[in-house]
């Protein structure tokens, strides 16, 4: 199967920076306007800086300035040992803590060659459609709170949010820093009872996902503001590395749990939602469609969740130190692929430990979408890639 | 999905004199990589995007890596003729001494490429580019003309290794600040000791929870009201 968008990234690639940012041409006589949005913009979820040189309204040029979280979160795991980490990728995107130990984990397994029982993937695979649900539902509050819709859309994701928080903590003990998976599975097993929650809570999803759409799909001020706006060609997706929703929303078909099948995904039936019009209003649908989605891969793997230890017995856990050798693992997460590379040289604390961050790579094209936008679009452009600064800076 | 063999000798055949060694990867993950020249690195990834067969379009991931100069310590047995004065009379003798040889194997900088193929849905394909040391030649050509999802990485390895990336359009630091000299990820980099002490909060609040264990009087609100209540009646008796 060729896919449409590579064919014409290899026709493209034959023309000189095709795959760098159009240089436009301020038609107005006037002085451009050089303006720093950030770090403290309200729009920016955090501290971020975009450099943005203005024609009138009109976007000329636009650079992201990053590092404002930075504290070498590298070079921390590097000085410590394997699990050490794990309570600290927490923190790299800390809406997504769960997929984050699993990508991790998943790393350091590849690293090894250590196998993970039936249980233990079922319950990281609920974990993980759970932590996609909320991020997703709260990521679309947040773009609508952008549009000015000044707190309402937000707070019944978040109510829904919260719900989800509640479930991770009745089995982490935490509701955002979970820390719970382990290398070769996980910290704790699940009782009935917290299954049986899970239960309820998964199937009051779809009706909050229905009301949601209803607000919002064919709401005026959404359409008018989003559709055909920040337009993202496939074939550029494709060339900067953009992964997860935002790829998806540019129709290229690529999930990385139906590439790798990593866990158990292949065992669950569930399509991938891809998008036709490649704008922010795909980008909004396209992660409605996975919540869906994801709705249907926990039914399925709460009905068939089998017994069993969650821990493989034989895991070393004191004294873990891999033979020499390296591994990247990566997990579609929420926000695109997240990746851990890592190099072992026998020692207790891995040599090299790279994260590879969705949400910094997915902002490599921010300003290709940007230009030529009205100033107050690039807040919902930005939006609408989805991104966390304590995974961007690290 | 093609063995490493056999895309070494597919680059072999499209690019001449590349160069392509394959580095065994010795743990379980069997993720094996390509080491390519700098000299025709360009040429060679851009085969390795455009081969229909191969369509590696997708750059995943590119990480830096520190390899500092090892210092090789070698036993090495040596035969030498020595003078002795054996029963009075001098001779000269084989003798065979064990010395150690120090031998420092330089160190260099590498960049590791993941590559896969969305179009067909196969990786991750590793090439590693490799500087020539760590202290002044530490080109290495930039790959994010052929794939712009490195520019922000290679940035970052620039910031944070030092490895300077020709032809990259825009090579400024990212995570660090403009000013910022050195490069933190660097194994031997030490960090500055030029922390400045600030008084915060906490001396403050160390302070008056010293004074609440030391002496009878409490500190809090409370304690400071009944205090206050004692004082004025005893004033007023």
């Amino acid at each position: 199967m060729s896919s449409p968008a590579t064919d014409i990234s290899i026709k493209l690639a034959r023309q000189e920076g095709w795959n760098r940012p159009p240089v436009i041409e301020p038609d107005g006589e006037g002085e451009l306007l050089e303006l720093a949005m950030g770090p403290h913009h309200p729009s920016t979820h955090g501290v971020f800086r975009m450099d943005v040189a203005l024609d009138g309204e009109r976007v000329i040029r636009l650079k992201p300035v990053f590092g404002y979280l930075h504290r070498n979160h590298e070079k921390i795991a590097e000085g410590t040992s394997y699990l050490a980490s794990m309570p600290y990728t927490d923190r790299l995107d800390y809406f997504c803590s769960l997929t984050n130990n699993w990508a991790y984990a998943l790393a350091v397994e590849k690293l090894v060659g250590q196998a993970v029982p039936e249980r233990a993937e079922y319950l990281r695979v609920i974990l993980a459609e759970l932590t996609r649900i909320q991020n997703h539902a709260s990521s679309i509050g947040f773009l609508l709170q952008e549009m000015g819709a000044s707190g309402t859309p937000l707070m019944y994701a978040f109510r829904e949010r919260e719900k989800i928080l509640d479930l991770f903590e009745g089995l982490t003990g935490s509701r955002m820093m979970c820390n719970y998976m382990r290398f070769g599975g996980c910290r704790v097993d699940a009782s009935a009872a917290w299954l049986d929650a899970t239960r309820k809570v998964v199937s009051g999803i779809p009706e909050f996902v229905d009301e949601f759409e209803n607000f919002l799909r064919t709401n005026e001020i959404l359409m008018a503001r989003s559709q055909g706006m920040g337009i993202l060609r496939p074939e550029l997706a494709v060339n900067a590395g953009v992964t997860g929703p935002m790829l998806r929303a540019s129709g290229v078909n690529y999930d990385i749990r139906k590439v790798d099948h990593y866990g158990i995904y292949d065992r669950f039936k569930f399509r991938v939602p891809l998008g036709d019009h490649w704008d922010i209003y795909d980008r909004y649908m396209i992660r409605m469609l996975e919540i869906r989605e994801s709705i249907g891969i926990l039914e399925q793997a709460l009905k068939e969740i089998p017994g069993g230890p969650v821990m493989d017995p034989k895991a070393k856990i004191r004294g873990f130190r891999p033979k020499p050798g390296e591994a990247y693992g990566r997990i579609e997460a929420p926000k695109g692929e997240l990746g851990f590379y890592l190099i072992s040289d026998g020692s207790p604390n891995p040599y090299r430990y790279r994260v590879r961050p969705p949400s910094l790579i997915n902002l490599t094209i921010l300003e290709d979408m940007c230009l030529g936008h009205n100033v107050a679009d690039v807040v919902l452009i930005f939006g609408s890639v989805d991104i966390v600064l304590g995974e961007v800076d690290r | 999905m093609k063995t490493v063999e056999e895309i070494k000798s597919a680059i072999e055949a499209a690019v001449p004199g590349a160069g392509v060694e394959i580095l065994l990867n010795p743990g379980p993950s069997g993720q094996h990589s390509l080491v390519l020249r700098r000299e025709g690195a360009i040429e060679v990834a851009t085969f390795l995007r455009d081969d229909p067969e191969l369509a590696l379009d997708f750059l995943s991931n590119v990480s830096g890596v520190d390899w500092p100069d090892k210092e090789i310590a070698e036993k090495v047995k040596v035969t030498r003729q020595v003078v002795k004065t054996v029963d009075g009379v001098e001779q000269t003798v084989d003798e065979t001494v064990e010395e150690t040889h120090k031998r420092v194997e330089p160190g260099y900088l590498e960049a590791v490429y993941h590559l896969y193929s969305m179009e067909k849905k196969h990786g991750p394909v590793i090439l590693r580019m490799r500087t020539v040391n760590r202290i002044d030649k530490v080109e290495l050509p930039s790959l994010t003309p052929i794939w712009r999802s490195a520019e922000f990485q290679e940035r970052e390895i620039f910031d944070l290794y030092g490895i300077v990336f020709t032809g990259h359009p825009d090579l400024r630091r990212i995570l660090m600040w403009d000013g910022f000299k050195d490069h933190p990820m660097r194994r031997d980099y030490v960090e500055p000791d030029d922390f400045e002490y600030e008084p915060t909060a906490h001396d403050e609040v160390l302070a008056r929870a010293q004074e609440h264990k030391s002496g009878e009087q409490g500190t809090g609100i409370r304690d400071q009201e009944a205090a206050k209540a004692a004082t004025a009646t005893g004033a007023g008796q």
